[in-house]
């Protein structure tokens, strides 16, 4: 299989495997933060429980982190590809009369989503790995904090107006990413399931609905702290 | 009609090209576009230039020939149609209309808007057949069942007449409509299951060898077949190719 893997359809395989996870991964993110807006305290239980659990941070936790990584890596490495594919660009080219905007310009808007991913693992994923894997504090717990603290951090993220902007921006890219993204994983595993009408409306409101929703997390934090 | 046109002109592989204007006039909007090249290759013969360089052949879509990106597009703005089906009615009197040569870096220029696209025939030489006994007691091809289904799909698969349009609309130069349908034709029949594993395996590593860039699924490549060659034929290539690596790997 390793010959499946180094070839042009193997890549798309992979990128399509690693997509699905990640959305999976996503879904399972949004689920957990929605619950910050109505119930403080399940979405601390809920934090602590996916923070301290062994086999999310030392099974699941490695394998987002290869998936992400290996997404991006992958992502540019066939951007380079396709891009040396082509050595002389054609003076007039009609790309909007055959395909989307989404679709033509996915390294675009995976460079936002990095971008975005950088500063989102700056303001919780770097401090989480260091109290919890350097610090060596497990307890879930902050000096002065009634409970535990990740409601805490979550609303204080969201204070300065910049970055609930940046969060934004980077919700509508990767909106955008999706609404090609979905679909297209099916076709690279051999699915013609993304065609169907039924699976391009799931994807669609899956594309919306779910960065919809961290929007609004995010709204709501900025302006209920 | 008076059209301007800038066309490409390269005068061999190692020439670097430019676009060069062109004014003609006296176009009929019942002209194919080859045709409307014709009266532009008579004024240049007549006034002793050298005419456009231009791949032409049957002129009624059927041998692939043609293959100009025409304002944009590959075989211009009309749908299902090749360069010599396209007609001038598409245009209108005044139009500038800028025409290249399908680019691709395996699609290499020979002269003008001529482009080698041996590429696809090495493809083809690495799997796209299947192998029969021709001494004399060849079996009819018809004394197999073959479901209408199947049949259908691998006619309109087999449909492909390999001008290249995919690899000239995809952004990335892909080949995978191509070659994707020539995997296709011959996985749906049963007279294809033989050296169904061998075949997507080596066609799909002479497409990365010639240098085709990767598919990313915007679907230009279905939109701008002349054809009509279902993105469904490449999900087919991609599971006949998980499924012959299981196969041998």
């Amino acid at each position: 299989m390793s010959g499946f893997f180094n070839s042009s359809i193997g890549r798309k395989y992979a990128m399509a495997l690693s997509a699905f996870f990640l959305m999976f991964f996503l879904l399972q993110h949004f689920a957990i933060n929605i619950v910050s807006v109505f119930s403080p305290g399940t979405f601390n239980e809920v934090s602590h429980f996916m923070g301290t659990n062994p086999l999310i941070q030392y099974a699941v936790q490695p394998i987002l982190i290869f998936a992400v990584i290996y997404h991006f890596v992958m992502g540019f490495v066939l951007e380079i590809k396709n891009k040396g594919s082509r050595n002389v660009k054609y003076a007039k080219n009609h790309g909007a009369a055959n395909s989307t905007w989404m679709s033509r310009n996915m390294i675009y808007s995976g460079l936002a989503i990095l971008a975005f991913i950088v500063l989102h693992f700056i303001d919780f994923w770097f401090p989480e790995i260091n109290t919890k894997f350097i610090q060596g504090d497990w307890s879930g717990t902050l000096e002065g904090v009634e409970g535990y603290r990740y409601f805490e951090e979550l609303q204080h993220k969201f204070v300065e107006p910049w970055r609930v902007g940046a969060y934004v921006i980077a919700f509508v890219l990767l909106a955008l990413h999706l609404m090609h993204g979905f679909t297209s994983a099916f076709q690279s595993i051999g699915s013609t399931a993304g065609r169907k009408q039924t699976m391009q409306n799931i994807g669609k409101a899956y594309s919306i609905l779910i960065p919809l929703g961290f929007v609004i997390i995010a709204l709501f934090h900025h302006f209920n702290h | 009609m008076k059209l301007t046109l800038k066309i490409w002109r390269q005068k061999g592989a190692q020439d670097k090209g430019k676009i060069v204007d062109y004014k003609v006039s006296d176009i009929s909007e019942h002209m194919s576009f080859l045709e409307m090249m014709d009266v532009l290759n008579e004024q240049l013969v007549n006034s002793g230039e050298e005419p456009v360089a231009f791949d032409h052949d049957c002129r009624e879509g059927i041998c692939g020939m043609c293959s100009m990106h025409i304002n944009g597009e590959a075989h211009g703005p009309d749908r299902g149609v090749t360069t010599c089906q396209l007609h001038m009615r598409m245009f209108k009197d005044g139009d500038t209309i800028t025409i290249e040569p399908f680019r691709a870096k395996a699609f290499p220029v020979i002269k003008d808007l001529v482009v080698d696209r041996t590429s696809f025939e090495r493809i083809q030489q690495a799997g796209g057949y299947i192998s029969v006994n021709t001494s004399g007691n060849t079996q009819d091809a018809n004394a197999l069942p073959i479901s209408k289904h199947a049949a259908d799909e691998a006619m309109d698969a087999a449909a492909c007449i390999g001008c290249g349009a995919c690899v000239a609309s995809c952004k990335n130069s892909s080949a995978m409509l191509f070659v994707g349908a020539k995997v296709s034709q011959y996985a749906l029949l049963p007279q294809g299951q033989v050296e169904a594993a061998d075949r997507v395996k080596n066609m799909v590593a002479q497409m990365d060898l010639e240098g085709f860039g990767n598919c990313t699924n915007t679907g230009a490549c279905e939109v701008e077949c002349p054809k009509g060659i279902s993105l469904e034929n490449i999900a087919r290539m991609n599971r006949e190719l998980v499924k012959a690596s299981l196969i041998k790997f």
